[in-house]
Order: structure tokens, then C-alpha cells, then sequence
């Protein structure tokens, strides 16, 4: 469970982030949709406790998020960015393992975890040796998944996870990824521009532009009815041609 | 009291300890204390000094053996040392006890008093520094106009008041001597000369032009060994225009109060018995038939030449070598410890780092030599104060990379880190440290290889090392010798640039190592 209630976070006087509530219900998956400096990473980091907001407040599985409380977030709370922000100097196997490392776990348990999150997200086991710079951007974004969950965490934060990676590995990832949430029973929050994304994976959908909450609801609602003129141009903007989805 | 009691054998390790705790000292922002002397019941010894040009290395090394032979005292040869900044500054904190020096250097570069050339001036002006200075030797180096002889006799010239009848006369003066004011303009003015034809020409080649006939007139100094071999003629300075550069000893005062035998033997020997044309014949004996100082010295005190004991070749060269890894080693060594926590404090607090950095900067733009100097009174002269000062030097670039390998770390990954809960030791050991050590590394390197190269600046106060030959080479105007300091010291360098590469591969992550190229 995430609970954002009534959140402001300003940058040197300039708002990024202005009254926004919200909450994601455990074991569903949020999308925050909006353009760039739509203020929804800005969210992200404030969930992480990575920024501290200057007005609200925030609960994550029942922990209010505080400065204090970040080792203890961190338990609770797996993050992946996009193109997976793996330590070159690391192997893959290394950087799935740190978490691990950090908590202090016993060596045969951690392997036995990367074991099967290597099964979970479908990176071959040779590639746990490679480093960072010998793998494809598929495989980093699956190890860097695998890095999130590897203290089974209950609460999953992704910002723009498939941007960096080609149509067709996309979609493979995108399917895997919507399995493994549901499997898993995570509670997703997941930063995206694409309303494809949004529509996939998206239990409830948050629109943000310029730091405020646009609409927030189910994508159906969205697009049937947009509460908002600037919620009908983002739609429309990213819808392909009719012209095309006839044809396909 | 400025002897200084050493057990025999010991004194080398004994100024490396001391420059080693010296050296940790200063870079710990301590009070910099004179190091104590090591005391002893052993005799005592007279530390004669010299600058680096052969006429100061003949005469030094006369002195000590004048000092050994009335066996008051032992002797301890600091010669070489680098200029009149610095062997002023070794006299005068104690650790030289006595060295040649001439009247117009003490009055002038020295005082700052231009009137005071006489003895009796000097005396005065030096009592209340704890110093004594002996009656004039006898000659005086100074500049001087020397024609060939035939051309004297010809014209009849004798003094340089007599030029002024001879405008047609050809000229070649090196050029300090045409720019300075106490060299050709001030002469030309004083004596109201107008010469038609004044060139410029280095000094080694004026004499062959004069030789040759092709000049008639070059400036010289007066004790030059080319002046007898050359049968030329100095031209007296009949209306006393270059100032008095009269040879003495100059001493702290304890050598006569404490050795007063030595010091009358010293004056009874030398004051008033090296006339211009003796000085003369002694420096031609090193600068153009090649013999050592000392046979130079033995020449004059006809003793038999050997005397000093020669070692060999490559004993010496073995002793050289691991005095410069000594001070190339020492200085790295303290200026990583040193460098690198202050490069981590540079980028966790940006406004002191940027203070740091331009302190670093400003100590790198002090000229090594001086950097040296202002050492001396705070260490001593030998490697302390080389040790000292090479830290200094070496601190920039390991400062600079720590700073710049941290600040450019990947914002991404640094966040990642603390999303993921890293310690802040953690976050140090596992992410921050080794993406930074290619770039760390590469500091460090360039430290090394030019401390290399800077540690041969540590002769000039007595530090050892390769510059050891590269000093005494640049006296003797000899490319060989120079030559013999200088490759070792360049082979080290490639060493040292290979024994890093190596450590490269031990200490940087392997998918890191080919980011360091463009970095370095």
C-alpha cells in the first residue's frame, strides 16, 4: 500500500510536485502517465525517501516515509530505472546480489534467491557472469529487476523501465513483467509517458501535468471521459492512425 | 653553537628519519620545528658548503681539506647547493658552518646595502647575524672586457677608459650582460663608450670567435680558466665601474670560537694568497682538462691528487638510485595518504574543495626552487626539506583527480545506491571508491612520474638523488655527467609509468580499466 496525502515538493522556488494525493491499493499496479517534467519521477524519489516533501505526507506499507527511515524503506521497496542503472565496475550476478550484501544475508541464501529470480525473469545464467557493459539492454533491465526484487519486497517502483529498449524487446519485457506482477502479488508504481504502458498495466491511472493531478482513475474513465481538454490531447497524441489499426 | 655533534656512520640515516618525521609533520599542519640535532660525544664537524659552479666546489673543497688537515675538526662536504638563496639560507639556520661567497654578492643580493663592500662594512653588518667573514682572498670574479693580446698590443689598449679611441672595435656579449644594468648599458655610460658593432653570442661560442678573430672584445668573468689558456687580456676598469666582487669565507661565528686553529689556518692559507690568475688556472684545470674539484683543490695545496677516496661508477650510481626512489617514494607515499582524503573532503564539501583546490593550485605555481628555499629554515637542508616540497608538488594532480573521479560519478547510480539502503561506508567501499579509481589512479600515476622528475631538484640543498650528477654536470658545463643524472631519472620515470599500469590491472575493475585513457 502507497499513500500519498495532499504532497508539495518545490525546486528553488519553481513547484514540481503541488497537492497531490494518492493511493495504490496492495497488490495492484498504479501508473503515473505525463509528459516530461510532469513532476511523476519527482514522486518516485519522494516515495523512495530519496526527497524530502515540503508539505504532506507519505506511508509506505505502513511506514511513514522519513530520512530516518530509509534503510528500513529500502527493505520494503524495490526500484528500477530505465536502462536498469547497473554498476559497470559489477557483474551481473554482483549487482543483483547488493541488496543482499547490505542486509547482511548469509551467502547460500542470497544465491539461492538469484537463482531463482534468474528463473523468475528469464535471464540465462550465463549472463550472471557478464558485466553490465557485455549484456544486451534486455538482459540489463531483467537484471536490474532482479536486483529490485531481491529482497522480496512488497512494494515495486519503476520509472520508464522500457524506454531505452527496442519495439520487440519491449514487448517481451512488458508481457513478462504484467506475469511476474501478477504472480507476485506487488503493489506497482509505474512512471511512463505511454499510454500503451499505461493501458497494459494500469489497475488506476494518474495523469499529471505541470506537478497537479489532471484525472485519476481507470484508463477506460480517461478516455471516455476526460476531465480535462489537456487529457483528451495527451490520449489523442499517442493514438496511431485508424487508418493503421484497420490495416493491422 | 652551530657545530653539530653526528656519530660517524649514522648521519645519512639519521636526516632521512628526520626528514621523514618532518616531512609527516608539515603536511600534518603542525608547527614546522627545527629538526633536533642528533648530539653526540663524537667530534665535531665543520660543514662546508658550496654553490654549484666549479670556482665554488674548487674552493670548498680547499677549504676542507684545510680543515682536515689541521685535525681540529671532521668535515662534511655539502657542496652543489642551488644559488645564493639557498646556501645563504643553510648558513644561516645552521646548517652549513662556512662556504666562499663574494663581497658584491653579500653586499647587494645578500644586504641590500651596496656601500657595504669593504671587509670592515661586512664584519660589522654580519656580527649581529652570528657571522664572521675573513679578509678578501685575493681575487675577484666579477665582470670583465678581455681582447686578445695582440690586439692590446697593437692599440695600445689597457684600460677600458681606452676603448673610447677605438669605436671600430667588434663586440660579442652574452645576453645578461647586454641587458643588465650593471653590465653593458651602464658600462657604455659610464665611460661615454660608442662601439659600432655589438652583438649578441652565448658564451661558450664568444671565445672562439674571439679566437678566431671574427670579434675583437667580449665580456667575461674575470676568473674564467678561458682567460690564461686563450693568452687574452682583461682590460682594467680604470674608473671603477662593476662592483666588487672580491673572494672571502664567509663563517658562522662559532668556527672560530670553537675552533680556533682551524679558522687560523684557514685565514693564513688563503686570505690574500689566490691571486686572479691562480683562480684562473684551477678552474681551467676542471672546466677544460677535465679533472675532478679535488684534484683542483690538491693542485693548489700541492698535495698529491688521489687523496680522496673515488668510488665506483656503478656504487655511486646504486647509491644515487635509491636515494631518488627514497625521496620519489617517501614524498608519493605521504601526498597519497595525504591527497587523497583531502580530494574525498573536496567533494563532500564543495566550498572547501574549491578552497582546496585553489590552495593546491597556488603552492604548484611556486617555483620549485624557491618552494626549496623557504624549506630550508624550517628543515634543514638534505631531503627534508626536498621531501617536504616534493609532497607539496605531488598533492595537486592526486588532489585534483580524487576531487574530479568522485564529483562526476554518475548521479544514477549514486541514487540507486541509496535506494537500494547502502551505509554511507557501504556506498564508499562498493560504489563510490572503485568507479573513481581509474580516474584516482591515473592521478597518482602523473604524481609519480613527475616527482621523478622534480626530485632532481632535490640536489640543490644537498637532498641527493639523480640531480646530484645533473648539479655537478651543469657546473662543469659537462653533457656526459648531466647525461648520467638525467637517463637514469628518465629510465625511473618509464619504470614507475609501468609499474602503475601494472597496478592498474590489480586495483581497477576490469569493464573500468579502458575508461582510463581519455581520462588520464
Amino acid at each position: 500500500m502507497i499513500v500519498l496525502e495532499d504532497v508539495t515538493k518545490t525546486f528553488a522556488g519553481r513547484p514540481a510536485v503541488v497537492n497531490v494525493s494518492l493511493t495504490v491499493a496492495p497488490g495492484t499496479t498504479h501508473v503515473l502517465l505525463g509528459s516530461s517534467g510532469s513532476g511523476k519521477s519527482t514522486i518516485l524519489r519522494l516515495v523512495l525517501g530519496l526527497l524530502a516533501p515540503d508539505r504532506g505526507r507519505i506511508v509506505v506499507d505502513g511506514i511513514p516515509v522519513t530520512p530516518a527511515a530509509r534503510r528500513e524503506l529500502a527493505r520494503r521497496v524495490g526500484y528500477v530505472v530505465q536502462e536498469g542503472a547497473l554498476y559497470p565496475h559489477l557483474t551481473a550476478a554482483e549487482n543483483a546480489l547488493l541488496p543482499a550484501r547490505a542486509q547482511r544475508w548469509p551467502l547460500a541464501r542470497a544465491r539461492a534467491r538469484l537463482e531463482a529470480l534468474a528463473t523468475l525473469v528469464g535471464l540465462d545464467p550465463a549472463g550472471l557472469a557478464r558485466y553490465p557493459a557485455e549484456l544486451s539492454g534486455g538482459q540489463r533491465q531483467r537484471v536490474g529487476l532482479m536486483r529490485a526484487l531481491m529482497l522480496d519486497p512488497p512494494v515495486l517502483l519503476l520509472d520508464e523501465p522500457f524506454s531505452a529498449l527496442d519495439p520487440i524487446t519491449r514487448a517481451d519485457l512488458q508481457g513478462e513483467l504484467l506475469r511476474i506482477f501478477q504472480e507476485l502479488r506487488k503493489t506497482v508504481l509505474l512512471v511512463t509517458h505511454d499510454i500503451r504502458e499505461a493501458f497494459l498495466f494500469g489497475t488506476t491511472i494518474t495523469l499529471l501535468h505541470e506537478g497537479r493531478v489532471v484525472q485519476h482513475g481507470a484508463f477506460a474513465d480517461l478516455a471516455r471521459r476526460p476531465a480535462d481538454p489537456f487529457v483528451a490531447r495527451f490520449l489523442r497524441a499517442q493514438a496511431p492512425p485508424p487508418a493503421m489499426t484497420a490495416q493491422l | 653553537m652551530g657545530l653539530r655533534r653526528c656519530p660517524g656512520g649514522t648521519t645519512r640515516r639519521l636526516r632521512w628519519v628526520r626528514a621523514l618525521a618532518s616531512g609527516a609533520l608539515a603536511l600534518a599542519g603542525l608547527a614546522a620545528l627545527p629538526a633536533p640535532s642528533a648530539a653526540s660525544a663524537a667530534s665535531p664537524a665543520v660543514r662546508v658548503g658550496s654553490k654549484a659552479f666549479t670556482e665554488s666546489y674548487v674552493l670548498a673543497e680547499i677549504v676542507a681539506r684545510l680543515v682536515e688537515r689541521t685535525g681540529e675538526a671532521r668535515v662534511e662536504r655539502r657542496f652543489g647547493l642551488g644559488g645564493t638563496g639557498v646556501v645563504w639560507a643553510a648558513l644561516t639556520s645552521g646548517e652549513i658552518d662556512v662556504y666562499p661567497e663574494y663581497t658584491g654578492t653579500l653586499s647587494r643580493a645578500i644586504l641590500k646595502d651596496p656601500a657595504a663592500t669593504s671587509a670592515e662594512a661586512l664584519r660589522a653588518r654580519l656580527r649581529p647575524l652570528g657571522l664572521v667573514v675573513t679578509d678578501p682572498l685575493g681575487f675577484a670574479n666579477t665582470y670583465a672586457l678581455a681582447v686578445r693580446r695582440e690586439t692590446a698590443r697593437r692599440l695600445g689598449l689597457r684600460t677600458i677608459s681606452d676603448l673610447r679611441r677605438h669605436p671600430q672595435l667588434r663586440a660579442a656579449f652574452d645576453p645578461g650582460f647586454l641587458e643588465r644594468e650593471d653590465g653593458w648599458p651602464g658600462l657604455r655610460r659610464h665611460y661615454g663608450l660608442a662601439l659600432a658593432d655589438v652583438r649578441i653570442m652565448e658564451h661558450a661560442l664568444k671565445y672562439q670567435a674571439l679566437a678566431s678573430g671574427r670579434v675583437d672584445l667580449v665580456d667575461v668573468f674575470s676568473t674564467d680558466g678561458r682567460l690564461a689558456r686563450d693568452d687574452l687580456v682583461l682590460l682594467e676598469d680604470d674608473r671603477r665601474f662593476f662592483p666588487d666582487y672580491a673572494a672571502v669565507l664567509v663563517a658562522r661565528a662559532a668556527v672560530p670560537a670553537a675552533l680556533p686553529r682551524t679558522w687560523a689556518a684557514l685565514e693564513r692559507r688563503l686570505v690574500g694568497r689566490l691571486d686572479a690568475g691562480t683562480m684562473q688556472r684551477l678552474n681551467a684545470l676542471v672546466d677544460l682538462d677535465g679533472r675532478s674539484f679535488a684534484e683542483a683543490a690538491a693542485a693548489f695545496l700541492g698535495e698529491p691528487a688521489g687523496a680522496a677516496p673515488r668510488r665506483g661508477a656503478a656504487r655511486e650510481l646504486g647509491r644515487l638510485t635509491l636515494e631518488h626512489l627514497g625521496l620519489v617514494g617517501v614524498s608519493l607515499t605521504v601526498a597519497v595518504l595525504a591527497g587523497v582524503p583531502l580530494g574525498v573532503l573536496a567533494a563532500r564539501r564543495r566550498w572547501l574543495g574549491q578552497l582546496e583546490l585553489a590552495g593546491v593550485g597556488v603552492l604548484q605555481t611556486v617555483p620549485a626552487l624557491a618552494l626549496l628555499t623557504f624549506m630550508i629554515p624550517l628543515f634543514g637542508i638534505g631531503p627534508g626539506p626536498a621531501l617536504v616540497a616534493l609532497c607539496l608538488y605531488a598533492l595537486l594532480p592526486i588532489v585534483r583527480n580524487t576531487y574530479v573521479g568522485l564529483v562526476t560519478l554518475d548521479p544514477r547510480l549514486l541514487e540507486m545506491a541509496a535506494a537500494m539502503g547502502l551505509g554511507a561506508w557501504q556506498r564508499w567501499a562498493w560504489v563510490e571508491l572503485p568507479l573513481a579509481s581509474p580516474t584516482i589512479l591515473a592521478g597518482i600515476k602523473t604524481a609519480a612520474v613527475v616527482t621523478v622528475g622534480t626530485a632532481t631538484l632535490a640536489a640543490f640543498v644537498g637532498g641527493g638523488g639523480y640531480g646530484t650528477l645533473i648539479v655537478t654536470g651543469l657546473a662543469l658545463n659537462d653533457v656526459g655527467t648531466i647525461l648520467a643524472g638525467a637517463g637514469p631519472a628518465a629510465l625511473m620515470a618509464l619504470a614507475i609509468h609501468g609499474l602503475f599500469e601494472a597496478l592498474d590491472r590489480l586495483v581497477v575493475p576490469r569493464p573500468l580499466r579502458r575508461a582510463t585513457a581519455p581520462r588520464a
